[in-house]
C-alpha cells in the first residue's frame, strides 16, 4: 500500500492526519482518493482546471512526478509519495522592485 | 499565539543570518505546539536554492522541503515554520512572502543591517490566508 505524506501546513484540511495510504495504482489516483477523503484539501492541491497547482510538487520517494510521468505515475505498494509546497519568498516585493529600477532608469534618462 | 524561541534556535539563525550576508539566508523551525504556545526547539539551515538575485529573494528546493516533513515525521516533532534573513531590509515580511506563504508555518524573519542582526520578527497567515499577523516572540 503507498503512502502520501501530507504536508504540514496542509494538515489542518486533513483532521490533522500526517500520511495517508492509498492502494491507488496511479498518482492521479491517489490524489482523488485522498480529496475524497478531506475534501477541503482540494483548494490547496488543485487548480480550477482541476490539475495540480503549480506550486505544489510531488516526489515519488526522491524523483519529482514532472521527471517521471507526470500524474500518471505508477505507484507500488511500498512508494512514498510527498506532496511539496514551493517554500519562498524575500524582502522586496516585484512591484517594488519595478517601482525603484523604474526611478533609477528615469534619473539616468534625466542626466 | 506566543511564539517561544528557545537560545540554541535563536543563535543558529542568528549565526546563519550572518554568515550568509549579504544573502538571503534560509533554514526549518522545529518544535512542538500547545494550546498556549508554539515553542521553536531546533533551527536546521538548508541552502538558498533560488537563482539569481539571492540578495533580495529565498527559495527552499522540494528536495529540501520532503526531507524535512520526513525528518520531523520520523523523530516525532513538528515542522512549525521557515525562517529566513532579511540583509538591509527590515524584519517586515513582504508582498512577495506573502504570495509564497503558506497556512499554519511561522515565518521568521530576520534584519541584518551591516552583518549584524537588527531585528527579528515572526509572520503567521490569518485563518483566511489573506494577510500576515505579527506573532508574540518570546525568548526562554
Amino acid at each position: 500500500m503507498a503512502q502520501l505524506i501530507i504536508p504540514t501546513p496542509l494538515r489542518k484540511y486533513s483532521n490533522e492526519a500526517s500520511t495517508f495510504n492509498t492502494e491507488a495504482f496511479t498518482i492521479e489516483q491517489a490524489i482523488e482518493e485522498l480529496i475524497t477523503e478531506y475534501p477541503d484539501i482540494k483548494p490547496h492541491l488543485m487548480d480550477a482546471n482541476d490539475k495540480i497547482r503549480g506550486y505544489i510538487k510531488i516526489f515519488v520517494g526522491e524523483d519529482d512526478i514532472r521527471a517521471l510521468d507526470g500524474d500518471q505515475t505508477e505507484l507500488k505498494a511500498d512508494s512514498v509519495v510527498s506532496i511539496v509546497p514551493a517554500i519562498a519568498g524575500g524582502s522586496v516585493s516585484i512591484p517594488t522592485w519595478i517601482g525603484e529600477r523604474s526611478r533609477y532608469i528615469s534619473v539616468v534618462a534625466n542626466n | 499565539m506566543k511564539l517561544i524561541i528557545q537560545p540554541s534556535a535563536e543563535e543558529t539563525m542568528k549565526q546563519h543570518a550572518i554568515k550568509d550576508f549579504p544573502d538571503e539566508c534560509c533554514g526549518f523551525l522545529y518544535g512542538k505546539e500547545s494550546d498556549e504556545a508554539r515553542i521553536i526547539e531546533t533551527a536546521v539551515p538548508v541552502e538558498n536554492k533560488k537563482e539569481g538575485d539571492k540578495k533580495r529573494r529565498f527559495e527552499i528546493s522540494g528536495i529540501d522541503y520532503m526531507r524535512a516533513e520526513q525528518h520531523a515525521l520520523k523523530n516525532k516533532i513538528d515542522l512549525l515554520g521557515v525562517y529566513h534573513s532579511h540583509p538591509q531590509h527590515p524584519a517586515i515580511a513582504s508582498e512577495h512572502d506573502l504570495k509564497q506563504a503558506m497556512p499554519f508555518f511561522s515565518y521568521v524573519i530576520l534584519s541584518v543591517m551591516d552583518k549584524k542582526i537588527d531585528d527579528i520578527k515572526s509572520w503567521k497567515l490569518n485563518e483566511e490566508n489573506t494577510e500576515f499577523i505579527e506573532e508574540t516572540i518570546i525568548y526562554h
